[in-house]
């Protein structure tokens, strides 16, 4: 008994220092209670350093709270008991956060250099007029392949993932829309289609593809590509940089018949209490300079312009990330979609999953 | 146990603690490759070390991490081994079974479920997310482990031992704490440590439940993957590793030194019988 | 033990059971009888009992579960045996604790690196003139990740049984003449089963939802229960459907409850 009383005295000295160390380390970052805001973000989704050089130039502190998918934002934020001020959803999910009145409509007069926005980025069918959000990285769906099995230029279709040639090669990214997606494209329907034959089509074609899958994964397909586990990959602009910076074989194509364009955008949802914070920090990301040194951190292609063109040149004239207008002309957008279509969508996805 | 491990024996726990720790051995070294993940090693650097120190953010989680898991693990201790003893007593084998079984939902169900459920819960009792909602749930998931490995020690127990102390007008706080507790005493301690791994591991239910600024290391892991998890994190699991194998050295130190030699219970095992 | 000190020790376990137990169950089944409506229904668990794919995933999870369950004990319950009779067996068990602290997902990124085409142990088979194997994504690589994972909660509860036994009951055995292995089968094994028993509970329900691990090592080639309540909490929202699949989870592991409980042995008293 007297040991347990023991252990248990000591193991609360170690807390109650624990606390403290952390207490100091929180107040040491700036932390001064009042003069702050609350950012739910993707973990690792904005440079630290531009949170230091806000925190100099406006005196507000950036708390910053990570997510790791739309979905689980959206219970969080829906289910309230937080204080959220600003947040990161993407496309359909403004849309879906909108139509449930999750979302405080932007003060326009507040906001400083909102035409640094190209026009191709602005007033996408998710949020018309831009009442709601304000992009902050958008990208594509694309495939990536390795030029040490396939030939560079060689493939540049989605059909052509159905081939024999790439048999037990194909990494897909674990995403019901995407997938779905890429193989209605393929037979030139929408990726926003809610005829259920379309649909059915799209997933007795992706039961073909099968035997050329060798996995279906998340983010962990950066690690497995990068380490050359299979030579090919349908994922995301932004997931096919990373990996491309760590491996130089990797080359990624938005194929012609047209893909996926997605949007990351901020946001102000109804929890948000620090409204003064929140106009200074759009106005400070909407800033060239910022969103430019931001985008070098992250990788991710900008929406704005005018950080565009601060860009080092390589990374301006590399068109698999910023690709010519034409190419632009043919990306859909996804919508938000009623829950029984989504439900449609993810139960085919799932069959197919399981089908192999 | 008098009969000591064979040479066979050796040689198989020696593989088997090489296979466990080769991923662990593997991530920590990548922590010191100059590269930016853990494919390629690409020669020593002690760059990330510094990032990490330099990462103030990154150590306050690493400190409320430690102080949820340390914190959480001795309530949950406390009451699960409450939880049982009322499991051990209870009179009817169906009490017992319904007991057990409430027991075992939260290790059952999978950690999203917990976690909404957890959080449409605390936002009924308007309770604000933050520290002490995390530290709630985590002593609420914790409670289960600790329960399931205290009670078959608690269940080979002889009666007897409790019965000759009764006889013997021993009050029942002393038959607890005299001859219960140091008898189950292995059964605590493993249900402690295994609750520190519970609390350390988890991320569904924590994500859920935190607000306000407060997070931990696993919610900050889970999120970072879509950007690619920096070798950072590897430092900081590295250091963190490399500090509990000292604090179970110093432990152990501690532990034989004050023991003596040998175990204690084992001869009131064998003088009870 | 009397009464009123019972009733005391009962209060804080009885309050958790109430407030963190019983109220997400009755949550749980609440919602299973919603659909994405909010109407109320039976039909989540009509679709469950009646689609092909639901049922075929549960008897994937159930098999997987079983065999990752088999694998833990056959690997552990040896190793507990043998660091029961070290001498410095605190610390050995200790040992075995440590690696679980680490996150899972960089355990299992770590396993990435070592497994794949040109990782760690690709290459040893290469110096050793092996051709080089595609161990990812299949299911040898999954349950043995996946049984790495869980063998320190196996090997645990049946150390702390193991330490129980006396001596007495070892020597006892071999002056009646019987072999190391009658005594292993006849005595060290039976009187470990509530050991066994524990490790079976804290590893084989778990196992049945496992979604991380089939994704990340098995690459969704096996899809588990895990897999479908993840997708319907987080990305149809359909927590009707999601709760209906904890329900079923639930009952499964009062079954195993019962099952691994069938008698409550008093073998001392």
């Amino acid at each position: 008994m007297k040991k347990f009383l023991a252990a248990f005295i000591a193991i609360l000295a170690i807390c109650a220092g624990l606390a403290y160390g952390s207490n100091q380390l929180t107040k040491s970052t700036g932390d001064t209670g009042n003069k702050v805001l609350n950012l739910y973000n993707w973990g690792d989704y904005i440079d630290p350093a531009l949170l230091t050089k806000f925190q100099k130039e406006t005196g507000y502190h950036v708390n910053v709270e990570t997510f790791d998918s739309n979905e689980a934002m959206y219970t969080k934020i829906k289910q309230g008991g937080t204080s959220y001020d600003i947040t990161v959803p993407s496309d359909y999910m403004v849309q879906k956060m909108k139509a449930d009145h999750m979302l405080i409509p932007l003060d326009k007069s507040k906001l400083k250099g909102m035409n640094n926005y190209g026009s191709s980025f602005m007033n996408k069918s998710f949020d018309p007029g831009n009442k709601y959000s304000i992009p902050y990285f958008w990208g594509t769906l694309g495939i990536i392949y390795n030029d040490q099995s396939v030939k560079p230029g060689s493939l540049t279709h989605w059909n052509q993932l159905w081939s024999k040639k790439y048999r037990n090669d194909i990494m897909l990214i674990d995403s019901s829309r995407d997938i779905l997606g890429f193989s209605l494209i393929s037979m030139g329907h929408s990726v926003n289609t809610t005829n259920s034959t379309e649909l059915v089509a799209a997933k007795n074609k992706l039961n073909r593809l099968s035997p050329n899958v060798k996995a279906v994964v998340a983010d962990e397909i950066k690690m497995y590509m990068a380490e050359g586990e299979a030579p090919v990959a349908v994922d995301w602009s932004g997931e096919a940089s990373e990996m491309m910076s760590q491996n130089s074989h990797l080359h990624y194509v938005v194929p012609t018949e047209g893909s996926n364009m997605w949007f990351d955008d901020l946001a102000i949802p109804k929890t948000a209490k620090h409204f003064k914070a929140i106009y200074a920090f759009l106005n400070f990301m909407n800033k060239p300079e910022n969103a430019a040194q931001n985008a070098e951190y992250i990788g991710y292609s900008t929406p704005n312009m005018a950080a565009y063109k601060l860009l080092p040149k390589n990374v301006r004239d590399d068109k698999q990330f910023y690709p010519d207008q034409q190419v632009l002309d043919r990306l859909q957008v996804y919508s938000n979609l009623s829950p029984q279509k989504v439900q449609e969508y993810n139960d085919l996805y799932l069959e197919f999953k399981m089908h192999h | 146990m008098e009969n000591k491990a064979s040479k066979t024996g050796k040689i198989y726990i020696t593989i088997v603690f090489l296979l466990l720790y080769i991923p662990i051995v593997y991530l920590i070294l990548y922590s010191f490759s100059k590269g930016t993940t853990m494919t390629n090693f690409q020669g020593f650097s002690l760059k990330h070390y510094g990032e990490l120190f330099a990462d103030k953010r990154m150590l306050a989680i690493f400190l409320n991490t430690i102080l949820i898991a340390l914190l959480s693990s001795v309530c949950s201790t406390i009451i699960g081994t409450m939880g049982a003893l009322a499991v051990h007593n209870a009179k009817r084998r169906h009490e017992r079974e319904t007991l057990l079984s409430l027991n075992s939902i939260l290790l059952v169900s999978p950690d999203v479920i917990i976690g909404a459920s957890f959080l449409i819960f605390f936002t009924a009792l308007k309770l604000p997310l933050g520290f002490w909602s995390v530290l709630l749930s985590h002593i609420a998931f914790e409670i289960p482990i600790v329960l399931l490995l205290v009670l078959p020690r608690l269940d080979e127990m002889s009666p007897s031992m409790t019965n000759a102390a009764m006889d013997l007008g021993a009050s029942p706080s002393q038959i607890l704490s005299k001859i219960i507790l140091p008898y189950i005493q292995p059964g605590i301690i493993a249900g402690f440590f295994m609750a520190i791994t519970y609390s350390l591991d988890d991320f569904a239910v924590t994500f859920f439940v935190t607000g306000n600024g407060f997070t931990t290391l696993s919610v900050e892991i889970y999120s970072r993957a879509r950007q690619g998890i920096s070798l950072e994190i590897n430092a900081l699991a590295g250091i963190m590793f490399i500090f509990s194998l000292i604090l179970v050295g110093v432990y152990y130190v501690i532990e034989t030194h004050n023991t003596g030699n040998g175990d204690k219970k084992n001869i009131v095992e064998v003088t009870d019988r | 033990m009397k009464k009123n000190f019972r009733g005391l020790f009962f209060t804080p376990y009885v309050l958790w059971l109430g407030m963190f137990v019983i109220a997400p169950v009755a949550l749980i089944f609440y919602y299973s009888f919603f659909d994405i409506h909010h109407n109320f229904t039976l039909s989540n668990y009509q679709e469950f009992f009646t689609s092909g794919t639901y049922l075929t995933m549960t008897a994937n999870s159930v098999l997987y579960a079983f065999l990752i369950t088999l694998f833990a004990i056959l690997i552990s319950y040896p190793m507990a045996l043998v660091i029961s009779k070290l001498k410095h067996r605190n610390l050995w068990i200790l040992l075995i604790i440590l690696p679980t602290w680490i996150n899972l997902l960089l355990k299992a990124y770590a396993f990435i690196g070592l497994l794949s085409h040109d990782g760690l142990v690709n290459e040893l088979f290469q110096f050793f003139g092996l051709p080089v194997q595609h161990m990812l994504f299949t299911d040898a690589s999954f349950i043995l990740v996946a049984a790495y994972i869980q063998i320190p909660f196996m090997i645990l509860p049946i150390f702390n049984s193991l330490t129980d036994i006396s001596d007495s009951y070892i020597r006892a055995s071999r002056d009646l003449g019987a072999t190391k292995w009658q005594t292993l089968t006849k005595v060290i094994i039976p009187m470990t089963m509530p050991g066994i028993k524990s490790g079976i509970q804290i590893v084989f329900i778990p196992s049945l939802s496992l979604f991380m691990l089939s994704r990340l090592i098995g690459g969704n080639k096996v899809i588990t229960l895990g897999t479908a309540v993840e997708e319907h909490f987080l990305t149809t929202m359909n927590w009707g459907m999601g709760s209906t699949i904890g329900v079923v989870l639930i009952i499964s592991m009062v079954i195993v409850m019962l099952l691994t409980n069938t008698k409550r042995k008093r073998r001392r008293a």
